[in-house]
């Protein structure tokens, strides 16, 4: 792997004392979190404690908030990170007062914590002082009452208003001048990649403002996770998470985060197939990418989506092989997978060496008709620009990151699996706008193929006396109570993490799951705001979003 | 349409008629009520044989609705595309606008925020309309049955015509539904309409009772609500 070297030097490493130090008068506990060291701060100085963590200790990235409720109080946990080192962890805990639960908001800080705390809003309950806009944000907004909250009665009635029927040219639409137009896009619209609606505001052609209203798609899998058990109930469900053939990462992140947090270990065998798998997932996931891309961006049913949904069904076809279904996987068990490659093993090789012999022609003719074609390169080239100090605001990470010249790819800086014996290249562009989303993603799938290869070469001498898939696992796990971990992995779409609090049963407590894809739809307006509505479809395109992983 | 043997979508007999007449009973089932059948309702052997046609053409050249909600859209992007391509059975060009639409395919969880969109994009598409079901969301609720926010199931909110199990369904499932679908269609069968708990309603015909109350000043008189009594729910 080409790590180390590369990385830039980090200032000082802060050990956790160090941290406590900066935070000072407003510390009011110390925790130990799996992953990394825990403070409780004052719920009044979050916004002073997160700057002086941002700019004097160099933590940058605000990778999720987690918000939960306790018998005695609420809690948010802002997980705190380093871009240059995701490794460099640290959980600032803000408590909330049961009968009263305000806490300060961080999104002065961090321009993520708007959609995060929204969230934690919605779902448990707690208020959020200074925040700009603290309304609800997946379920509607005549919801009754927090259904993560602990007192949540599931049984009561509920209404929902359906009010986007409004004629958009409407006087009240307008503003004082009269210039403006409302628009609506979605939720069902073939451009929004699935049931995403764009509350938009047009001066002519250009869009003044777009604000996307999520939620169509939440299907409480927060919920359903910590209604399951940690050995078996639980797995199935990341696959639905982001469905477009990325399940085995997403079973990554689950798998990762569970075995930390119960210290389970993983044979180097069973972690060898993983790599593979995760790895042909993300090539189906890209490709269906690049697919949808060119058909927002030409607006056509015809080749290029067709060639793209050719080459994932090759790569379904092997995913089936190995693991028994097309989509919904349920391959990875704690502790390894649930068997071992299909027989005759010879075949299930050539036939992934095939896939990737024809890989490089494939690719070429992707590069001929779309990143090399004029007419794309005059839709995406300078358009949806992300500067990359406005993506790390906001939390975005993966091939959105990475088309902003951020490098950043957990699979070298966190190393889990595998990755850490290959040799692979992760892909950056600096060019910040649409067409380096798509360079980016292009050019992630051959590496994918280079780790794919390196890995079928490992399965292929590997002795057979020493193919262990699983490791001897208790039937029935019990972390200790108490116990919390933020883990995460590199998801198709980037930084896929789960947070888990265990209670001492069988089943987690709390369980969240932070999305790449909420971080990376946050930055559309910072996109396309100014722009022309078909670049704000393009941008949209190059987000690559999935609703299942959006709104969860 | 001169013999059985060519009409694609023919099975034996009459036994999907008799079935028909069993669960809905005797005559005619008013979904295929076209302005044709009015104006040829006086010669009624001519009506017969002509109604057969138009059931052959109905089934033989559906237009889908391009409706994508959850994992099941992208099965079904791919029953459309290369290597399934349900074109091949007069059912695979989507249309991106409900009014030219003849079939939806739902395919994915429907929660209660998407639930009202759904029921207004089904109501835009033309008579006679019909519904494929994909997945075990839009049965039950499916792997998320037991989520606060989810609708156990498509036939809570529009009629389902074909139920398509799996989670997601192969797409040769997929089009094992279409093609039954197309042979009820062509038989001039169709589903019982069921009973629908979900409606769109005006925010002023509810029921007064608490949660009405409470949202009153949130939800004007004349909006347009869909109301979930979760504890009724399947």
């Amino acid at each position: 792997m080409s790590k180390g070297e590369s990385l830039p030097e980090t200032t000082e490493p802060t050990t956790a004392d160090d941290v406590a130090a900066l935070i000072g008068d407003d510390l009011l506990d110390r925790e130990e979190h799996v992953n990394a060291p825990g403070f409780v701060i004052r719920p009044d100085s979050v916004q002073d404690v997160l700057f002086r963590l941002r700019d004097e200790a160099g933590y940058d990235h605000l990778s999720c908030v987690s918000a939960q409720e306790y018998e005695d109080r609420y809690e948010s946990i802002y997980h705190l990170k380093k871009f240059d080192d995701p490794t460099d962890e640290v959980s600032v805990v803000v408590p909330a007062a049961k009968d009263d639960p305000v806490s300060e908001s961080a999104e002065p800080v961090f321009r993520t914590a708007d959609w995060h705390e929204r969230e934690a809003y919605d779902l448990v309950g707690i208020e959020y002082d200074d925040h700009p806009d603290l309304r609800r944000i997946l379920l509607p907004e005549t919801w009754q009452g927090h259904p993560l909250g602990l007192d949540y009665d599931q049984d009561r009635p509920q209404i929902v208003p359906l009010r986007e029927h409004a004629n958009p040219l409407q006087e009240d639409h307008e503003d004082d001048d009269g210039d403006t137009m409302f628009l609506n896009i979605g939720p069902h619209h073939p451009a929004t990649h699935g049931v995403l609606h764009l509350e938009t505001v047009l001066d002519g052609e250009q869009v003044i403002d777009v604000e996307s209203d999520i939620g169509y798609l939440h299907r409480c899998e927060e919920q359903m996770a910590q209604q399951g058990t940690y050995r078996y109930q639980i797995m199935p469900y990341p696959d639905r998470w982001d469905y477009i053939s990325a399940g085995l990462l997403n079973e990554y992140a689950y798998a990762r985060a569970a075995e930390d947090l119960a210290d389970i270990d993983v044979p180097e065998y069973a972690q060898v197939i993983r790599t593979m798998g995760a790895e042909m997932c993300r090539i189906a996931s890209h490709m269906l990418a690049v697919g949808t891309f060119a058909l927002d961006v030409y607006g056509d049913f015809t080749a290029i989506f067709m060639y793209a949904i050719r080459d994932r069904e090759k790569m379904q076809d092997l995913l089936e092989d190995l693991t028994g279904q097309r989509l919904m996987f349920n391959y990875f068990r704690l502790g390894g997978v649930v068997w071992d490659l299909p027989e005759p093993r010879e075949e299930f090789f050539e036939k992934v060496r095939d896939f990737l012999d024809e890989l490089p022609e494939a690719l070429e003719e992707y590069h001929d008709l779309i990143s090399t074609n004029e007419i794309l390169q005059v839709r995406t080239v300078g358009t949806g620009v992300l500067p990359p100090d406005v993506a790390k605001s906001y939390g975005a990470t993966g091939p959105v990151a990475r088309g902003s010249g951020i490098d950043y790819d957990l699979r070298r800086d966190d190393p889990y699996g595998y990755y850490d014996e290959l040799d692979w290249d992760v892909c950056v562009e600096d060019g910040c706008d649409n067409y380096s989303r798509l360079l980016v993603r292009l050019r992630e799938v051959e590496e994918s193929a280079k780790i794919i290869e390196q890995c079928i070469d490992l399965l292929e001498d590997w002795p057979e006396d020493e193919r262990t898939i699983q490791s001897n696992v208790p039937r029935t796990l019990r972390p200790e109570d108490d116990k919390e971990i933020y883990r995460a992995v590199e998801g198709a779409k980037g930084e896929l993490g789960i947070y888990m609090r265990a209670d001492g049963t069988d089943k987690p407590a709390r369980f969240k799951i932070r999305s790449p894809c909420f971080s990376n739809l946050q930055t559309l307006p910072e996109m396309s705001n100014g722009e022309y509505v078909p670049d704000l479809i393009a941008a949209l395109g190059s987000l690559d979003i999935v609703l299942g992983e959006v709104d969860r | 349409m001169s013999s059985d043997q060519e009409r694609p979508f023919h099975t034996t007999g009459d036994v999907q008629t008799e079935t028909r007449e069993a669960r809905t009973g005797a005559g005619t089932d008013n979904r295929f009520n076209s302005k044709l059948r009015e104006a040829f309702g006086s010669s009624p052997f001519i009506l017969t044989k002509f109604d057969k046609f138009m059931n052959w053409v109905r089934g033989s050249s559906m237009f889908m609705l391009q409706f994508g909600i959850a994992c099941c859209s992208i099965e079904m992007m791919h029953t459309y595309a290369v290597k399934h391509d349900l074109d091949r059975f007069g059912a695979g060009v989507p249309r991106a606008s409900p009014r030219q639409a003849d079939v939806i395919i739902v395919p994915g969880t429907i929660v209660s925020k998407f639930a009202p969109r759904m029921k207004r994009v089904y109501d835009q598409m033309p008579e006679p309309k019909f519904v494929v079901g994909m997945g075990s969301c839009t049965i039950s609720g499916g792997p998320f049955q037991q989520g606060y926010n989810v609708v156990k199931g498509a036939e809570e909110v529009i009629p389902v015509d074909i139920h398509v199990p799996g989670c997601p369904p192969r797409p040769e499932a997929l089009v094992y539904g279409v093609a039954k679908l197309q042979e009820r269609i062509a038989n001039g069968e169709s589903s019982p309409v069921t009973v629908k708990p979900y409606e769109l309603e005006q925010f002023s015909d509810l029921d007064r009772d608490e949660v009405v109350d409470k949202l009153a000043d949130q939800i004007d008189e004349d909006d347009l609500v869909m109301r979930y009594n979760w504890a009724d729910s399947p």
